[in-house]
């Protein structure tokens, strides 16, 4: 009984993992799609570009940073990739969407879709194989519980926590939290929501527009960029089609949560985590994405703007 | 020579006689060393694209939604068909075409299926109901052991040649080019220009769309069936890199065009060949995805969006643009 108890325990750990990885990503593309209307199919291969910017950082850095402990060494690290990751982000905004903000919105989505294809046929130009992620510190197991296994004799039920699942959840957290405030406290938040609220009449009311979609991609692709640190870390084995695989995923974490929506993001991933757990647990791993997309398609016919979204209001 | 060229893209004659005289050399190809090999895959994977990109400009192109599932529709009409092929009634040559109908037909089913759930919702969400429809049809093909599972389908005859090539392409560029040109056809039209509007007039939107969308998927799944009897079949073939090439050969020639269609097939198919034998082969979807970012910045519509060859254009939408 009690291990059972266990073993739901591990697998939510695992979940919560999963998910806070999924939702930090699924704010990508939810901030985005609030205040722009679009959906950024380049987000995924940012947060794929951030994993192999952290492997490269990771390469330059830690020889010249030994003596510090490695937990500064990982904030220096996931700090620059937020940066990096950060400035590439608005910058494909001002030179590929920006043009198209008056287009037809299919023009917009299609320049999307092409600049995730180029981002992630350039870096299999420059990798063409999978890379390993160094480990930017031990990765300690913590023993949280244990008890005597019920039907072998000597073995053992334990449940751990290992030091990065820790940290893969607190910074995750962290960084929710302070996206939370951003938009719900700052001049910033309030001027983002109120441009996906009405984004004609913002600017009449003396706001920068463009400067504030700038720091909404900025913002964004830094979160997916750090989730594709920490994704990275957790498995170490880097791909450039991890864009497509572990991207395209998390943004249906955002549409289950709702578009736009940005609590609905984290709630989407979260969910999202939790199913692809149970999936692989009940079921077989091969089955995952059949599993989630499903979901998807499910919840897309009951609540067709998501849990937390609203209805547009359409006018004539 | 610019006039002669014209009174050539006028003559209504030359389609017809073009037809013929494309047939005539497939089928003499099968008979005399006119093409080699290389040239014969190349000019059936040419066919093919046509087919893909004709039906998805359908959707796409003159109806203004954002569809990516067109790898999806493929697929099964590949699945479908290698298994009839090969499962069902193995070895009879004489079958094919059933199959090849046989693969369109069950994509066109699960086409309507998607269409009906796409009224659920609107606007992009088109687009992730077909990216979902594309990722759990690749998923379940990994997951079918009867069909191969993640290592595909093998053995599957090379029934697909070059006449069947052309007869399919000649049979797409009908259907579509008659249903564009119909009620249907203006229905599809005032459902891109205003959606709302159109319904306010009286179009019937859930008919049109839903048509659209089984004749779209329904070439979809013979193009794939084409393909399935040319090459061995892997779930992993049928992904979303494989929608994207398509959208960008329909971009690039050109929404709301057949003979953009045409063009962007062609385009894409020799690049797509001529990088690879330059041993490019990395750099292709680098070149082609820049392709697509700067026609969307310069020239949003495709090099022949919204224009049509005189060809295919009805005899009272010709006589209406003479008239001055």
């Amino acid at each position: 009984m009690l291990d059972d108890v266990l073993y739901l325990a591990q697998q939510t750990i695992n979940a919560l993992q999963q998910g806070s990885i999924y939702a930090l990503i699924a704010l990508g593309y939810t901030m985005v799609y609030g205040v722009l209307t679009m959906i950024n199919f380049a987000h995924g291969d940012l947060f794929m570009l951030g994993a192999f910017a952290c492997m490269l950082l990771a390469g330059l850095l830690m020889p010249i940073m030994a003596s510090f402990p490695p937990i500064l060494i990982f904030i220096v690290i996931l700090l620059l990739v937020m940066l990096i990751i950060g400035v590439l982000g608005a910058s494909i905004e001002r030179v590929a969407y920006r043009p198209l903000r008056n287009a037809p919105r299919v023009s917009a989505i299609i320049t999307a879709l092409g600049c995730g294809l180029l981002i992630e046929s350039l870096t299999l130009v420059i990798f063409p194989y999978s890379k390993s992620m160094p480990s930017l510190f031990t990765n300690t197991t913590f023993e949280l519980f244990k008890m005597p296994h019920p039907d072998a004799a000597g073995a053992s039920v334990t449940l751990t926590i290992t030091a990065l699942q820790i940290i893969i959840i607190c910074v995750s957290l962290t960084l929710m939290v302070a996206l939370d405030f951003l938009i719900r406290k700052t001049r910033y938040g309030m001027a983002m929501r109120a441009i996906s609220f009405d984004s004609r009449t913002v600017p009449l009311m003396g706001i920068p527009v463009d400067r504030i979609i700038s720091m909404t991609f900025l913002i964004g692709a830094g979160l997916g960029g750090a989730a594709g640190m920490l994704y990275g870390l957790a498995y170490p084995v880097i791909a450039p089609s991890m864009g497509i695989l572990v991207g395209w995923k998390a943004f249906i974490a955002a549409v289950v949560g709702g578009i736009g929506s940005i609590r609905g993001a984290v709630l989407g991933g979260f969910i999202l985590g939790a199913v692809e757990v149970i999936a692989v647990v009940a079921f077989d791993s091969s089955y995952r994405d059949l599993i989630s997309y499903s979901l998807l398609l499910v919840i897309l016919i009951f609540k067709p703007y998501g849990l937390l979204g609203q209805p547009p209001n359409q006018k004539v | 020579m610019n006039s002669f060229l014209a009174s050539v893209a006028r003559n209504r004659g030359i389609l017809p006689a073009l037809v013929v005289i494309g047939f005539a050399i497939a089928v003499l190809s099968r008979y005399q060393p006119i093409f080699s090999g290389y040239t014969q895959i190349i000019l059936i994977t040419i066919g093919i694209n046509i087919i893909l990109c004709v039906s998805l400009n359908l959707v796409n192109g003159y109806m203004g939604e954002f569809s990516v599932g067109h790898a999806g529709f493929m697929s099964l009409g590949a699945y479908t068909s290698a298994v009839f092929t090969t499962k069902w009634l193995p070895d009879i040559p004489m079958l094919f075409p059933v199959a090849v109908i046989f693969g369109g037909v069950l994509a066109a089913i699960i086409g309507f299926l998607l269409a009906l759930l796409s009224f659920k919702t609107r606007g992009d969400y088109l687009a992730i109901i077909t990216l979902a429809f594309l990722m759990i049809v690749k998923s379940a093909w990994e997951n079918i052991p009867y069909v191969g599972g993640p290592a595909g389908l093998l053995g599957v005859d090379k029934y697909t040649t070059l006449p069947w090539t052309f007869f399919w392409v000649v049979v797409t560029m009908l259907v579509i080019r008659n249903l564009v040109y119909s009620k249907f056809g203006r229905a599809i039209l005032a459902i891109r220009e205003d959606e709302i509007a159109a319904n306010a007039m009286g179009v019937r939107i859930r008919e049109a769309k839903i048509l659209a969308f089984v004749v779209s998927s329904f070439f979809g799944g013979v193009a794939g069936a084409l393909y399935a009897h040319l090459n061995f079949i892997n779930p992993k073939y049928f992904d979303i890199v494989k929608s994207t090439e398509i959208l960008v050969m329909v971009y690039l020639g050109g929404i709301s065009s057949l003979g953009g269609s045409i063009l962007g097939a062609v385009v894409f198919t020799v690049l797509f060949y001529q990088l690879e034998s330059l041993g490019l082969g990395y750099w292709r979807m680098v070149i082609l995805s820049s392709l697509l970012i700067l026609l969307m910045l310069f020239r949003p519509r495709g090099i022949m969006g919204m224009k049509e060859l005189p060809w295919f254009l009805p005899r009272r939408e010709l006589d209406k643009r003479r008239q001055p």
